[in-house]
């Protein structure tokens, strides 16, 4: 079935699907066999009774100024946001209402639009870390370890990372992914209603924010991974910082889990609400907590390791009912995961160098700047004109809190990307959630929303 | 291991198009004209989630060595594919002239494709015919201009302090 | 009568001032700046740190701003927390046209500030040019100290009075001009001496 054999536009009228063309003649039922993914229809996939609502603002607002017949049973178009305090961010939601329940649903983003793919362009290797790293901003050393993967690979050198740096990387990936989901703990508890939640996470992530000033100067937006490996070395007593954060964390996640998983009106309000299956969510792109929650065991972590990821020892978490009940069970319990890594890293973190020792991309250390004028030159020319990259274009994607956060770089052989292009987790699991909200009610959909977890940052670049 | 990216042509060809390296992964050049023919044909093989679709105007790079004979463009759509059963991607190429920025959607065969056209048609231009909802998504409505274009000015204000670049 | 009426037309500038006058005016600056709500703007890598400046450990709610009102008609201060983009913009003016006087604007972190690092054609560059405002807090993103510390400044202006009579001078920021630059185009700009 191709585009041109039936009209897209109109979601609503019946489409001759592909069992009807396979008609059994011997039973005259009609075609039973299952046909094959490759023939179906956007429809099929997305058991699509019209979920979407495809309508632009400006057809919305027209709409509001006629007359609403008060005897019709009619539909109505509400608008959620883009300034709200479900504290996702500027997302905005065209909601069609009956009554309570939603209808159909269209996400308007691009309220956080920032232009960061063409300054990007605009920016050196180097300095394209300080880019990226603000798109997701609740796991920003994974942007930023997406970026210096591919820059590396089409510098040639992944493979001459050190250990060290590499083992280093991981660290701050696994605590990163830790810090992102305490945050959505938080959220998620203050949306559905348990406020106190919000201090808790809060309180948690702290902590880990503290290491991370420690490690990197900064709490938020680091900058730390760079291509060639990392800006610096871990400062001494870091074992001991991570221990305290590893110690403390156990009992208060227990503690968690009484408060929200103890309580029925917790239950009540996640279980069953924003339902997706597990075709929908890969036909619609979708990945990370939401399609395990789906019950697909997919994580980038372990099924195409980057990083050490094949040499450590973890679960995937992964749900049944792709509700927004698994989700939030799927993150609490990564959380888990990722401190049973850090565990792991913590005994077999390697000596070595922090980054690859690379004359082209690695500047020389401070302290030799004051002895010799060469290696001024050389810092000189690495912060201000950049290293050249090799012509060629690459994709690499990774796993970062909200699924795979992937960059593809294209580079014609000069020191800035001729294109950059994040491809964002949020972007792409937005696309699922009209799917989820249509025939629940209205205060689902605040649970629905935090349930996918969307960062505005990188749905928008 | 160092190699030239697109220049590295191999015999392979999948689907009846070129398939090239990139830096050790498998890149398939397909012709608009067999776009939707190609990417059903690659569900079936076994890669059905699309990861990402987007746009790359070249038009500073016009007398770029596509690969395998493949005349360039000025635009290209690149889709990555994901396969979950073989653990594979797959990255497709497809030329698009600048004169007549069109090419069939995605729609059907991956309905995760929606906001990624919506997006490249923003930041581009590039027209996708069959797409149930093509409107601008990250800029405005009303904006004219597809901001990712080449030709399209950064936008920068003149500060005093200078960076790296102008 | 004569008194009440006053304050009715000009607000607490109408009225004589004496010296029981004052120490009202004194109490009511006093009150003001250590009740102030902030409405919750929070836009990006900012607003999670504002958050966090919140939260228990930095504590917002010592200096009587623990809640963030959702409606704006309820709250004092916008902080404006995060980069401004082209869409949002005649959003932020709205919800701030929505606050009630006296309101005042925060401009937390380098992007609200000035634009920060997205020197492009997609960010306002300094939301000063839709908003007044009173106190800018730079950072990338700032840290709650940083916040915290911009917060108590513009405390002290409202406890002083500053502001008020800053405000009055140039009518409450009324008199800035908001005109549209149409879109790809190069703007001239120059700062500083020619």
């Amino acid at each position: 079935m191709s585009v041109a054999e039936h009209d897209t536009t109109d979601v609503d009228a019946p489409v001759p699907g592909p069992r009807e063309r396979t008609v059994s003649a011997i039973t005259g039922e009609g075609g039973q066999e299952l046909s094959s993914r490759a023939g179906m229809g956007a429809k099929e996939l997305l058991r699509e009774v019209g979920a979407v609502l495809r309508m632009s603002e400006s057809e919305a607002a027209a709409l509001a100024d006629i007359e609403a017949d008060p005897d019709e049973d009619q539909t109505m178009i509400i608008n959620m946001g883009p300034q709200h305090p479900s504290t996702h961010g500027v997302l905005r939601l065209m909601l069609e209402l009956q009554g309570e329940t939603v209808l159909r649903c269209k996400p308007i983003i691009g309220y956080l639009h920032t232009g960061m793919e063409k300054t990007g362009e605009q920016l050196t290797y180097m300095q394209g870390g300080t880019n990226v790293t603000r798109m997701d901003y609740l796991s920003p050393l994974n942007n930023e370890l997406a970026f210096s993967l591919a820059v590396e690979k089409l510098l040639g050198i992944d493979g001459d990372i050190p250990e060290r740096a590499v083992w280093m990387r991981m660290l701050l990936s696994e605590l990163n992914r830790m810090s992102s989901h305490l945050l959505f703990l938080a959220t998620n508890g203050m949306d559905i209603g348990a406020v106190s939640m919000m201090l808790y996470g809060w309180r948690e992530r702290e902590e880990v924010l503290r290491f991370f000033q420690k490690v990197t100067g900064l709490r938020m937006n680091h900058n730390f991974i760079r291509p060639g490996g990392l800006a610096a070395d871990l400062p001494a007593g870091w074992r001991d910082d991570v221990l305290d954060i590893l110690e403390m964390l156990p009992s208060r996640m227990e503690e968690y889990e009484i408060l929200m998983n103890g309580q029925p009106i917790w239950r009540e309000r996640l279980q069953g609400v924003g339902v997706i299956t597990a075709r929908e969510a890969m036909a619609l792109g979708t990945s990370g907590p939401i399609l395990r929650s789906t019950g697909v065991a997919w994580d980038l972590r372990k099924h195409m390791p980057y990083l050490r990821y094949d040499q450590v020892d973890f679960d995937v978490v992964v749900g049944a009912y792709g509700d927004a009940y698994d989700r939030f069970a799927i993150r609490l319990n990564e959380i888990r995961e990722s401190m049973r890594i850090v565990y792991q890293i913590l005994d077999r973190m390697p000596q070595g160098d922090f980054r690859v020792q690379n004359k082209k991309v690695t500047p020389p250390p401070r302290a030799r700047i004051d002895e010799s004028m060469e290696a001024l030159i050389h810092h000189f020319k690495i912060f201000t004109e950049g290293f050249k990259v090799p012509e060629g274009e690459v994709y690499v994607g990774i796993e970062s809190p909200r699924g795979e956060i992937g960059c593809y770089i294209v580079s014609d052989g000069s020191s800035n990307p001729y294109r950059m292009h994040m491809r964002a987790p949020s972007f792409v699991n937005i696309q699922a959630m009209p799917h989820m909200m249509r025939g629940g009610m209205v205060a689902d959909a605040v649970a629905v929303i935090s349930s996918v977890d969307p960062v505005l940052g990188e749905v928008d670049r | 291991m160092s190699d030239n990216g697109p220049a590295a042509e191999t015999q392979e060809q999948l689907h009846g198009c070129p398939v090239i390296e990139s830096r050790g992964q498998r890149v398939v050049l397909v012709p608009r004209g067999d776009y939707v023919k190609v990417m059903k044909a690659l569900v079936a093989d076994g890669f059905d989630m699309l990861v990402d679709l987007t746009g790359v105007d070249y038009l500073q790079m016009p007398d770029r060595n596509v690969g395998a004979g493949v005349v360039p463009e000025r635009f290209e759509v690149v889709v990555n594919l994901l396969s979950i059963s073989r653990r594979e991607r797959l990255r497709v190429r497809v030329q698009v002239p600048g004169d007549e920025p069109t090419i069939a959607t995605l729609f059907d065969v991956h309905p995760g494709s929606e906001a990624h056209e919506r997006e490249t048609f923003d930041m581009f231009g590039i027209v996708f015919e069959g797409h149930p909802d093509l409107t601008r998504i990250l800029m405005p409505e009303d904006w004219q201009g597809h901001p990712l274009r080449k030709d399209y000015d950064p936008g920068r204000i003149p500060v005093q302090f200078k960076g790296a670049n102008a | 009568m004569g008194a009440v009426q006053q304050i009715l037309d000009e607000g607490l500038a109408g009225i004589e001032h004496n010296f029981v006058t004052a120490k009202i005016e004194d109490l009511i600056k006093w009150a003001r700046s250590r009740s102030s709500w902030g409405a919750s703007f929070g836009l990006a890598c900012c607003a999670i740190e504002m958050m966090g400046t919140g939260a228990s450990h930095y504590d917002l709610s010592r200096f009587g701003m623990e809640v963030f009102r959702a409606s704006p008609r309820q709250a004092d201060i916008m902080i404006v927390a995060g980069r401004v983009s082209q869409k949002m913009a005649p959003v932020l003016r709205q919800v701030y046209d929505q606050m009630m006087e006296p309101k005042w604007v925060i401009s937390m972190g380098v992007c609200a500030s000035t634009g920060g690092m997205f020197n492009n054609y997609a960010i306002v560059q300094g939301v000063d040019q839709i908003v007044p405002v009173d106190v800018y807090a730079p950072g990338c993103p700032p840290t709650p100290e940083t916040l915290i510390h911009a917060i108590e400044t513009l405390h002290q202006l409202i406890e002083d009075g500053e502001i008020m009579r800053r405000r009055s001078e140039n009518n409450g920021g009324a008199g800035v001009e908001i005109f549209e630059i149409p879109a790809g185009a190069t703007t001239s700009v120059s700062i500083g001496p020619k």
